[in-house]
């Protein structure tokens, strides 16, 4: 589906400064040749499995399933994996190509701190050095992964222009790449960013809708109804739907955190309230002013509090193959605690958005339905958080 | 010919950037009019950027300053056609590329052309990218100005032969802002860029000192200097005009000699 200028339709692209041209160009001429390189997928087959724990569990939520009365609902487990959420797939992925291109630092940027936490993990395992960028609200908000990063070896360094979120992590860490290239990858979280990064990212993450669907048709014998997943910059997502983007009847439902609601100017529902704009390396859809301005957005979720989405999902929105909904905090700290009680399974909040949408949606439907739900993480980290959220002040 | 050839008929060029708005526009009009008085070739203004990836901290700064006190592309638009009624230097925008894209790339630099901006500094559109606005700027006369960086390498003829206006060259990695020390080979690229273009070139990143311009102007036709003017705006705010007059004179003394 990605043209060779990494385009997916209008969106994506290179959009940098020429500074990081030649580093791009290079990542994409090494990526081409490893992904296609047996040793390098038996090497890195090899880590998913045995350190990481792949794959993950198709838990089917019986539980839930009879309290909601409708469809049979499963959850894909990647709260189970290594470092506790789905970014550890990509991030073995980039480490493994980094160090094959001879590379020994790596960068990364990180809003809830999960993505930190697996570039911190990777590069202790492959013994490289580690730096990663966090806004100073969220090191905050997420102090418990700020000592995981450090206890694994990284640097983290806190971020204090712009809003002191997500998108101020990812301006920070290309401003280092551009000083630093040689010896340094950036370790890019998501499926945005200037092409390649959004086209290997959902390679690499593309192991959970290959795990979803051979898991399905061994359990049930037929593909699911529906895949739910929430999405941010959209990495899980994109990992959910890819292997199901041909088979048109399943139903791809992406759960933007639309914060206090997208009525409000407290969101991060980019598709919901965003138009289509360049920032970060691609183009795609945006919160943005009437002069480009890119919008200060907010979440209870700090990796889903992002302005902006993935190029190849602004695609598969353009095109109607993926539907996009606003879930609000409120309806995520629900699905946060209902989660929890009915199945015994904390999830992460950003997680919880995907399951809010399940819950309004699985009951309107037959019991001979099947809904996978990705939970992309697990919810340890936002238990404070939530607990302040309902009047409750704990300490970690 | 474009006028922004005109910038390097007056020796090696000195080349200003302010961030239009910091503190406020009737500021930056008149240190516009205080640098092309002192002696300024051609000003770059700033379109300020809610997230300039390619800056440094001082001019993250100016661009939050200015965008705190409200100014907007219309008003910067407006700023510039008062300034055509007396400032005949060339002028161009420096912003990013979203900043044109989301007013409308037609009605901005068509807007450009009407009240006399001559080229365009986009620095998160690299050559590959330059489709999406350059065949508007050829529509309308507006230049846009194509940089090369440290790690261009093999990229340098190629980018250097579609060269328009001038040609930006990012002196060091990394943002903005003022250096001690410039480590590149820049000889070596300048030597490509002649190989390959009459377009005159201009060294930008890292210059703030009267000897750093002189010795960078022996490589090539002008220097850019923007931390240092933007620097200067931080610490006088509305009482910056003169110093930054005084300060213009200083380098472009110094190219002269």
């Amino acid at each position: 589906m990605t043209n060779p200028k990494g385009r997916f339709g209008v969106h994506g692209g290179q959009y940098i400064p020429e500074t990081l041209m030649n580093a791009v160009i290079e990542l994409e001429q090494s990526y081409n040749h490893y992904k296609n390189d047996p040793a390098f997928n038996r090497e890195l087959t090899e880590l998913l499995n045995e350190y990481a724990g792949r794959p993950s569990r198709l838990y089917y939520a019986e539980k839930m399933t009879k309290d909601l009365g409708g469809a049979k609902i499963y959850l894909k487990r990647e709260d189970l994996n290594h470092t506790g959420a789905h970014k550890i797939n990509n991030v073995l992925g980039q480490a493994l190509l980094a160090k094959k291109m001879g590379k020994t630092r790596l960068i990364a940027e990180t809003g809830a701190g999960q993505h930190g936490v697996a570039t911190a993990t990777a590069a202790a395992l492959m013994g490289m050095e580690c730096v990663v960028f966090m806004g100073e609200e969220d090191t905050r908000r997420q102090a418990l992964n700020v000592y995981r990063m450090r206890l694994l070896g990284a640097q983290v360094i806190p971020v204090t222009s712009g809003t002191a979120t997500l998108k101020d992590a990812v301006s920070e860490a290309m401003r280092e790449w551009t000083s630093r290239i040689s010896d340094t990858h950036y370790c890019l979280g998501s499926v945005m960013g200037p092409h390649p990064f959004p086209t290997i990212v959902r390679d690499f993450q593309a192991v959970i809708s290959k795990e979803i669907k051979e898991q399905i048709l061994q359990k049930e014998g037929r593909l699911p109804d529906a895949v739910i997943a929430c999405v941010g910059g959209g990495s899980n997502a994109i990992g959910s739907f890819y292997h199901f983007i041909e088979d048109k009847d399943v139903r791809l439902i992406g759960c933007e955190a639309a914060g206090r609601g997208i009525n409000t100017f407290e969101t991060a529902a980019t598709i919901s309230t965003g138009r289509l704009g360049i920032f970060h390396g691609m183009k795609s859809y945006f919160c943005q002013d009437e002069y480009g301005q890119i919008a200060p957005v907010y979440s209870i979720s700090a990796g889903l509090d992002y302005p902006g989405v993935g190029p190849e999902h602004a695609y598969l929105h353009d095109i109607g193959r993926a539907e996009y909904v606003p879930v609000t905090d409120d309806e995520a700290v629900c699905a946060f605690e209902y989660l929890a009680k009915t199945e015994g399974i904390i999830p992460a909040i950003e997680s919880s958005h995907a399951v809010a949408h399940a819950l309004k949606i699985a009951p309107k439907m037959d019991s001979d339905q099947i809904v996978v739900i990705t939970i992309s993480g697990r919810g340890d980290k936002d238990c404070a958080a939530i607990a302040r959220y309902r009047g409750e002040d704990i300490h970690e | 010919m474009s006028r922004i050839q005109t910038a390097f008929e007056n020796g090696k060029a000195f080349i200003a950037f302010i961030t239009c708005g910091d503190p406020d526009l009737s500021t930056t009009a008149a240190a516009v009019r205080a640098a092309a008085e002192n002696g300024a070739d051609l000003i770059e203004l700033g379109i300020p950027f809610s997230d300039p990836t390619a800056e440094g901290p001082v001019i993250q700064g100016a661009n939050i300053r200015a965008l705190k006190g409200g100014v907007t592309t219309d008003k910067i638009f407006a700023l510039v056609k008062e300034l055509r009624r007396d400032v005949t230097i060339p002028l161009v925008f420096m912003t990013y590329a979203n900043v044109v894209f989301s007013y409308g790339a037609e009605r901005f630099i068509s807007t450009c052309k009407e009240i006399g901006i001559d080229g365009l500094i986009l620095p998160d559109i690299p050559f590959e990218e330059k489709e999406e606005f350059l065949p508007i700027c050829r529509r309308y006369g507006v230049d846009l100005i194509s940089l090369i960086a440290p790690t261009s390498e093999n990229r340098i003829a190629m980018i250097a032969k579609e060269a328009e206006g001038f040609l930006y060259i990012v002196s060091s990695l990394g943002v903005t802002g003022m250096r001690s020390e410039i480590k590149t080979d820049l000889a070596s690229i300048v030597q490509v860029v002649c190989q390959n273009t009459d377009t005159p070139c201009a060294i930008g990143f890292g210059i703030s000192t009267p000897e750093q311009a002189a010795k960078m102007a022996n490589l090539t036709d002008g220097v850019i200097v923007g931390s240092a003017i933007v620097k200067l705006l931080e610490r006088y705010g509305k009482d910056a005009p003169p110093h930054i007059g005084a300060y213009v004179k200083s380098m472009k003394d110094a190219l002269r000699s």
